[in-house]
């Protein structure tokens, strides 16, 4: 069962520009377990769309199957959601982006989810460049199925009991590099300072958006030996840099040294600024970027922050040359030819 | 030696090399017949798999009008050196066949029993040009001269189709009618009288010549459909190519901006995803595919029917799986898509009979996908599909408009209507539905499988899953009545016997039944157009001690449909079963029903042989 949270506004709860509270952001009450590192991803989602004044119902949400894919229900009651089926997300989101251009797409899965049995579409979805934040909570497990390896497990990494996985674990940072999406980010569903502004870049971002979330499962994957519990990725977690969001030139304040932010201005006018902790990182260099993921990878450290950003993406909708008006609302005059056009064809069929 | 003798009715197969140019010579003879008020038949043959890719193009001739297979050839144009053996032992005894003659063959090559006609194409070819392409093309327009002239085509209406062809081309236009004027004049010349003959006939009238998945891309254009997503697939993929066509065509604004939106998806379950994520988005969306995809998408296609999402999928059959025979038809997916997916789910099928339904059907998919809010199936085939048929043209009425089927506005829900996505407000078990992005604070929900009460919210409670299964079935008896309805032909007589048919083996059956008359068998005849099956069909089996069902697959799919789902005693059902991947013939199913008639004493026996 899923419970709707009581609405009652504490009167001094802070508000948006649209005056809603971050209550107007949430949804049903979780059913994960306690402690489950997806329930802090659905907080920063609501932060962080909250923080953006979104109006919460131009948001659709839309996921496939597992722990992670059942989240949609438990942020933004009052967008509309889909929890379609296991590893698919990403071929609904696309159909549904073609629909409707106007609205801002959020996709959540999980990496069993896009590595396993959606690895061809998480493929596809990157290479078409749907305009979309896709967010994988990964656990490095089958959080729903009870805890079987998936296909991000490190090499190495131990299962609850026992079980040691000798398979190589899918990067899907390195392939969303790979395939062309135009924002790919790491992040921790631990570190929310980190997390928050990733996903408002991600949303305000006109291109596929991808952030590989790791995300603790207290229930199977949180014991030694696993490289997705919260010990181990707090011990290697290695920040390339620190983002922020602005929607004006908000001057550089002293938290940032001078000559160690990285600016970035988005097609929606929106001003992305990276403190960068690691000289050697520029976000704006694709191959820069697999190289460095990769040079790290082999030093044993967990990547995280904003890896990559074109800030003048295209979208599917840019390749297929669609109009701007969303094809859901054009009527019988935009849509049908009419008999005098038939009677053409019919003619020169006979 | 009997040669064959005929006016108007008889068989003539091209054999020919796959790219050389000949389909749109043959395509030219086919339409200079039916420019001269003759209906004709046309199929293609292409095997997928035989090097060297020959194709075959048959055109029977029928001044009766009978568009099925006819079965048989009278006249061979083998030019394809490949085939020649098999091309030649298919002739009927008496018959005709046109070769290029330039190398001489030995008599072995040939039969006794038939006519040779030799026509020296290659080396006419190599006389009149230079260039390596214009002699492969030329020579095929030089053999529909020397058929022409042979058969007694009207020159007039060659010269014609050229000039409609080539509008705007005059120097093409004139060297296709300098190569069509040789070869008929060294027919003329050279060839004897054959007794095959065309004589002008007003036989045609107003009909039009087109292949099935044009006109179902056709009908998804004029349905609205704005989103395509699709894999390649034989014998499916000239639907989706015909839908870009057309859309080019009639939704390109002046800027250039497409007022659609075509995926080449990466597979079948990508595709059916696209097109059910468009239509929970409002927009009317579809896929084409065949057997093999069907086989793909069955987990989708069971989220559209509990999650109540609309989808048109244009399954075009074929033979097989894997190498199968994709280049052969069928109707074997009936069962598979009428019962598509896991857990307890049927689909509405639509069974169009010709080109003219594909596009009736193809349209109005949209408007039942709408208004059900779930899949709906076009079952085409490969031979409707691919094949250029004769029928009435397409007919639109501009009063018409889209049906949307019950989509609650921000109108409705400011103005408190209850919304529960999975509530029946009518009692006709379709609830309404919203789009996303409706309202600031109304009527979005969460959209899941089974696992939700009428108000979209979660629940695992076994009275509301059974309550909701309950109300699926009556948005199915619903669709009953609004589906095509099943069209009855009457025997000339009372006949305690029927037949039921459907797809593309109507225009055999239509020409059965006027050879079972002949043969003293009566039946009544019904054509099924949908699933599922209105009151209709079992009214009509129950006015029949038996009644034939006729079938292009072979374990009787429809007839298990109508057993299972009207109730009906299997006994009382006699299938006539044809799947060898060739289209049915009318020779078939006289003499196969004749059988069957014979052993229940409908007749005596020495009537049903043909
Ligand atoms: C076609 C199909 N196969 C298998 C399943 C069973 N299944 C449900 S969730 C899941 C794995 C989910 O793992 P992940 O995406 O990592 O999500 P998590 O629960 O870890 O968040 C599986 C195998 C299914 N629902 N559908
Ligand atoms: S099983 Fe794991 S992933 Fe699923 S809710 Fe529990 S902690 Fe989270
Ligand atoms: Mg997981």
């Amino acid at each position: 069962m899923s419970y709707l949270k009581p609405t009652l506004h504490h009167p001094k709860l802070p508000t948006n520009a649209l005056g809603l509270t971050r209550r107007d952001y949430e949804g049903s009450i979780s059913t994960l377990c306690a402690g489950c590192g997806h329930d802090s991803i659905s907080a920063a989602i609501v932060q962080a769309v909250w923080e953006l004044s979104i109006p919460p119902h131009r948001v659709a949400k839309l996921s496939g199957i597992g722990c992670s894919s059942k989240t949609p229900d438990y942020f933004l009651g009052a967008s509309h959601g889909f929890n379609s089926v296991h590893g698919r997300m990403p071929s609904v989101l696309t159909g549904a982006n073609l629909a409707n251009r106007e609205l801002i797409y959020l996709g959540v899965s999980g990496d069993g989810d896009s590595a396993s049995i959606g690895l061809g579409q998480f493929a596809h979805l990157m290479r078409r460049g749907v305009n979309m934040t896709y967010i994988v909570e990964n656990n490095g497990v089958y959080g729903l199925t009870k805890g079987q390896f998936s296909a991000t497990s490190d090499k190495g990494s131990k299962a609850k009991k026992g079980a040691v996985n000798t398979d190589e674990p899918i990067d899907l940072v390195a392939l969303a590099l790979e395939l062309g999406a135009t924002y790919v980010a790491r992040s921790f569903s631990g570190d929310k300072d980190q997390l928050v502004p990733l996903i408002k870049g991600a949303l305000t971002h006109q291109g596929v958006a991808f952030i590989d979330c790791i995300s603790p499962c207290v229930a199977f994957n949180n014991h030694e030996g696993s490289t997705k519990s919260y010990d181990y990725v707090r011990e290697h977690n290695e920040a390339v840099n620190r983002l922020d969001v602005f929607f004006d030139r908000t001057p550089i304040t002293a938290s940032y040294a001078p000559g160690e932010v990285t600016e970035v201005t988005q097609h929606d006018g929106s001003l992305l600024r990276m403190r960068k902790l690691h000289e050697d990182h520029d976000p704006t260099d694709r191959v820069a970027a697999l190289n460095y993921l990769a040079r790290h990878k082999a030093m044993g450290e967990i990547v995280t922050g904003l890896l990559y950003i074109d800030p003048h993406p295209e979208d599917l909708h840019d390749h297929l040359g669609t109009v701007a008006t969303p094809l859901n609302r054009l009527d019988d005059a935009a849509l049908c030819p009419g008999s005098a056009a038939l009677e053409k064809i019919n003619a020169a069929l006979r | 030696m009997q040669k064959l003798s005929a006016v108007n009715d008889f068989v003539v197969k091209f054999a020919n090399v796959n790219g050389s140019g000949s389909a749109s010579a043959n395509q030219l003879f086919a339409k200079s017949i039916l420019r001269m008020g003759i209906p004709i038949a046309s199929r293609n043959i292409f095997p997928s798999n035989i090097q060297g890719l020959p194709t075959w193009f048959e055109v029977r001739v029928s001044g009766e009008g009978h568009l099925g297979r006819r079965g048989g050839v009278d006249m061979a144009v083998a030019m394809n050196p490949q085939t020649w053996d098999r091309d030649i032992a298919e002739l009927e005894p008496g018959g005709y066949l046109v070769y290029d003659s330039t190398k001489p063959l030995p008599r072995s090559r040939f039969r006794e029993d038939i006519t040779v006609l030799g026509v020296p194409l290659t080396e006419m070819c190599n006389a009149r040009y230079t260039d390596a392409r214009q002699r492969q093309l030329f020579k095929n327009i030089m053999y529909v001269g020397a058929l022409s002239s042979l058969l007694g085509i009207d020159p007039a209406a060659v010269e014609q189709l050229l000039t409609e062809q080539y509008r705007g081309k005059e120097k093409l236009a004139a060297s296709n009618r300098e190569a069509f004027h040789m070869g008929r004049d060294w027919a003329r010349a050279n060839l004897p009288e054959i007794g095959l003959r065309l004589e002008p006939a007003d036989k045609v009238g107003n009909r039009i010549y087109v292949e099935g998945n044009a006109a179902a891309a056709l009908g998804a254009v004029y349905g609205g459909a704005t989103v395509c997503a699709w894999y390649p697939i034989t014998p499916s993929t000239s639907l989706a190519e015909a839908f870009e066509r057309y859309c080019r065509r009639f939704r390109t604004d002046p800027d250039g901006r497409k007022r659609y939106a075509i995926v080449q998806a990466e597979d079948e379950l990508a595709s059916i995803g696209i097109v059910i994520g468009a239509s929970w988005n409002g927009a009317r969306a579809f896929t084409a595919t065949s057997g093999p995809g069907i086989s793909l998408m069955q987990e989708f296609v069971g989220l559209s029917y509990f999650a109540e999402i609309p989808a048109v999928i244009f399954d075009v059959q074929r033979a097989g799986p894997s190498t199968g025979m994709p280049t052969r038809t069928q109707q074997s997916d009936v069962l598979s898509a009428a019962y598509a997916s896991h857990g307890d789910t049927k689909h509405v099928l639509l069974l169009p009979e010709d080109p003219r339904e594909c596009f009736e059907f193809g349209a109005a998919a949209f408007d039942l996908a709408d208004r059900l809010q779930t899949t709906i199936f076009v079952l085409l085939d490969l031979d409707i599909g691919m094949n250029d048929w004769l029928c009435e043209p397409f007919a639109w009425d501009d009063a018409k408009r889209m049906d949307r089927g019950k989509v609650m506005t921000a109108e409705m829900l400011e103005a408190g209507t209850t919304f529960g996505r999975y509530l029946d407000v009518d009692g006709d078990g379709i609830p309404y539905r919203t789009y996303p992005g409706t309202h600031p604070s109304k009527g979005a929900f969460f959209t899941r499988g089974t696992s939700r009460d009428r108000f979209a919210k979660y629940t695992e409670q076994g009275a509301a899953y059974v309550d909701n299964m309950q109300r699926l079935l009556r948005k199915f008896e619903t669709a009953k009545s609004l589906v095509p309805a099943p069209i009855e032909r009457k025997a000339s007589r009372t006949t305690p016997y029927g037949v039921i048919y459907y797809g593309s083996t109507s225009a055999a059956m239509r020409e059965a039944l006027v050879g079972l008359e002949q043969d003293g068998v009566h039946l009544d005849a019904l054509r099924i157009r949908a699933f599922p099956f209105p009151e209709d069909v079992s009214r009509f089996i129950e006015a029949h001690e038996t009644v034939f069902v006729v079938e292009q697959n072979r374990d009787a799919q429809l007839r298990t449909l109508i057993t299972t789902e009207c109730g009906i005693d299997p006994a009382r059902l006699v299938p006539i079963l044809h799947y060898d991947g060739t289209p049915i013939t009318a020779r078939f199913i006289r003499a196969a029903i004749g059988r069957q008639a014979s052993s229940l004493d409908v007749v005596p026996l020495r009537k049903t042989v043909p």
